[in-house]
C-alpha cells in the first residue's frame, strides 16, 4: 500500500533521511520508533508534503501512484491522512466548517458528490461520539483554545471523518493521560484497523502499541530503519532502551 | 460650539501629500475625481439617545470618494460599515463627533490587488465626557494593491471616561502589496483608555499546510483563511443578512484574485 524507497531527503540543505527504505502492506500497523533526530517527524512531513523538506532521490508509492507527484491536497483526497504531532490552530475557522470543506474537498477530488449539511453533521457526531469529545467542540475554532489532548482526540475524529485509506501517525500519544491514551487508541483501532488500510504509527513508548496492536515494529536511527521486527521489538526497546537493542542488531 | 472648518477656497484645490490625511492617497485620482467634486460630505445628525445604521460596499471601477460628517448627540450611536473593493481609488472618509456617552462602531475592510489604493480615513472626536468608539479594518491585498487605514483620535480636555480603540491587521497575499496604518492620537484628557493595534502579516503557513494535509485545495484554504481573518470587522454588525453582504462582496474580490 505505501512502498517508500531509498529515501534521502533534506531541510535546508541537511540532510535528515538518508536511504530509508519500508513497506506497509494493506491491513497492517507498523510502528516506527526511534530516538529524538532520527528523523521520525521528518518522515511524516515527506509523506505528507510538507513545504521545505527536499526529497533529493528515492519515490514513494502510495496506492500505485507516485506520492511525490501529488500536491499535499492531492495526497489527502487520495487517502492519506497525516495526524500531527503538533495541530495547528485556525482562528476564525470552525471545525465543523473546516471538516465539512475538507471532506467534500476530497470527494470532489475523488468524483463523488458531496455531502450534505445534514449527511456531514451526522457522521460528525457519530466520529465525536467514538473518540469521546463533546459536539459542541467541534462547533468551535479548529484547535483553538484546545488542550493538548483535546487537539489529538481532535486529530481523531477528524480521521474518522474523513475516512482515509492511510494514516500517519506523528506522537499521536504525546500530551494524552492514561485514560486519553486509551480512547485515542480505541479510535485508531475502530477507524483504521481494517483489512483494507494501513498505518504508520510515530511514536516514542510503548503504551499506545499496547492498545493499537503493531503488526510490524521498525527503529529509525540516523534517516535510515535499521532494524524491524515484530511487537517484541517495541517491549525489547522499552526495558533495554535504543543504544542497547542497536548495539545486539 | 463648531467643530467643522466652513469651506473655503482652500478646500477647492487638491490636497497634497504633504496633507497628513492625503498621505498616502492616489493623487491622480484625486485630479480625476476634481476639487469641487472632493468637497462633498453627507452630514448626519443622530439625536441623543437615537442610532444610526449605515452599511455599504464600495468597489467600482472608477475612483470614489465618500465623506460622512457624523454628530452623535448624548447618548446616541453610529455603526458605520464599508467593504472597500474598489477597483481603482476608493476612499472612505468619516469625522465624527461624540457627545457625552455616545457611542461610535465602525468596521471596514478593505481588499483587492490590481495597484489601487483603498483607504478608510477617520477623524473621532471625543468632545464629551463618558464616549467610547470601537474601529476595526481588516485588509487584504495582492498584485500591487494597497490598504491604508489612517485614524486620528481627538480627545478633548473635558472628555474624561473616554473609551477609543482602534485595531488594524493586514494580510498581504503576494510581495508587491501594501498596507499603511497611521494611528493618531491627541489626548487631552487625563482619565481615558485609548488602544490601537496595527500588524500587517502573511497567511499563516503551518495553517495552509494543515488545511492541505485535510484535503483543501490552496484556493480553498486561502478562502477559509481570508473569510476568517476579515470576519473581525463585522462582528459588530448585528444584521446578519448585511453581514453576510459585506463578507460575501469582499470574497468575491478575492475570487477574481488569480494568485
Amino acid at each position: 500500500m505505501l512502498t517508500i524507497d531509498n529515501l534521502h531527503a533534506e531541510i535546508g540543505g541537511k540532510a535528515i533521511l538518508k536511504g530509508l527504505n519500508l513497506e506497509v502492506p494493506a491491513g497492517e500497523v507498523h510502528a516506527i520508533m526511534g530516538p529524538n533526530g532520527a528523523g521520525k517527524s521528518t518522515l511524516a512531513n515527506v509523506l505528507g508534503g510538507k513545504p521545505g523538506y527536499d526529497v533529493t532521490s528515492g519515490s514513494v508509492q502510495f496506492k500505485g501512484e507516485d506520492l511525490f507527484e501529488l500536491d499535499p491536497h492531492e495526497r489527502a483526497a487520495t487517502g492519506l491522512f497525516l495526524g500531527f504531532q503538533y495541530p495547528v490552530e485556525i482562528p476564525g475557522v470552525s471545525n465543523v466548517q473546516f471538516l465539512r470543506e475538507a471532506a467534500n474537498s476530497q470527494r470532489k477530488y475523488r468524483g463523488e458528490d458531496p455531502l450534505s449539511g445534514g449527511e456531514f453533521l451526522k457522521l460528525a457526531k457519530e466520529k465525536a461520539g467514538l473518540l469521546k469529545l463533546d459536539m459542541e467542540m467541534l462547533k468551535r475554532q479548529v484547535n483553538v483554545g484546545f488542550s493538548g489532548g483535546e487537539k489529538k482526540r481532535a486529530e481523531m475524529v477528524q480521521m474518522g471523518i474523513l475516512d482515509p485509506s492511510f494514516a500517519v501517525l506523528d506522537e499521536t500519544d504525546s500530551g494524552l493521560d492514561i485514560d486519553a491514551l486509551r480512547v485515542v487508541g480505541d479510535g485508531i483501532n475502530a477507524i483504521m484497523r481494517k483489512p483494507d488500510k494501513g498505518v504508520l504509527l510515530i511514536t516514542h513508548y510503548q503504551r499506545l502499541l499496547d492498545v493499537v496492536k503493531p503488526d510490524r515494529v521498525s527503529i529509525l536511527a540516523g534517516g535510515r530503519i535499521v532494524q524491524t521486527g515484530g511487537p517484541e521489538l517495541a517491549l525489547k526497546l522499552e526495558a533495554e532502551g535504543y543504544n542497547a537493542v542497536m548495539a545486539d542488531a | 460650539m463648531r467643530l467643522w472648518p466652513m469651506p473655503d477656497a482652500a478646500t477647492l484645490s487638491l490636497p497634497t501629500r504633504r496633507d497628513e490625511a492625503w498621505r498616502y492617497a492616489d493623487m491622480d485620482a484625486l485630479a480625476r475625481i476634481g476639487a469641487p467634486a472632493l468637497d462633498q460630505w453627507e452630514s448626519i445628525s443622530v439625536l441623543a439617545g437615537e442610532t444610526w445604521h449605515h452599511s455599504m460596499v464600495v468597489g467600482s471601477d472608477t475612483p470614489e470618494l465618500h465623506r460622512f460628517r457624523v454628530t452623535l448627540g448624548e447618548g446616541a450611536r453610529a455603526e458605520l460599515f464599508v467593504t472597500n473593493a474598489g477597483q481603482d481609488f476608493a476612499r472612505v472618509e468619516v469625522e465624527v463627533a461624540l457627545g457625552r456617552g455616545a457611542h461610535f462602531e465602525f468596521g471596514g475592510v478593505t481588499i483587492g490587488g490590481g495597484n489601487a489604493v483603498r483607504e478608510f480615513v477617520t477623524k473621532t472626536v471625543h468632545a464629551e465626557p463618558e464616549a467610547t468608539s470601537n474601529q476595526t479594518v481588516r485588509s487584504v491585498h495582492w498584485g500591487a494593491g494597497t490598504g491604508n487605514f489612517l485614524g486620528e483620535i481627538k480627545v478633548a480636555r473635558d472628555a474624561q471616561k473616554t473609551d477609543a480603540a482602534q485595531d488594524f491587521k493586514a494580510l498581504l497575499l503576494e510581495a508587491g502589496a501594501s498596507a499603511n496604518a497611521v494611528p493618531q492620537l491627541e489626548i487631552f484628557a487625563d482619565d481615558v483608555k485609548c488602544a490601537h493595534g496595527a500588524t500587517v502579516g502573511q497567511l499563516d503557513e503551518d495553517a495552509r499546510y494543515y488545511m492541505a494535509a485535510r484535503g483543501l485545495s490552496p484556493d480553498t484554504a486561502q478562502h477559509l483563511l481570508v473569510q476568517a481573518f476579515l470576519g473581525d470587522a463585522f462582528v459588530e454588525l448585528e444584521d446578519e443578512t448585511k453581514r453576510e453582504e459585506l463578507l460575501n462582496a469582499a470574497l468575491k474580490a478575492l475570487e477574481g484574485a488569480s494568485l
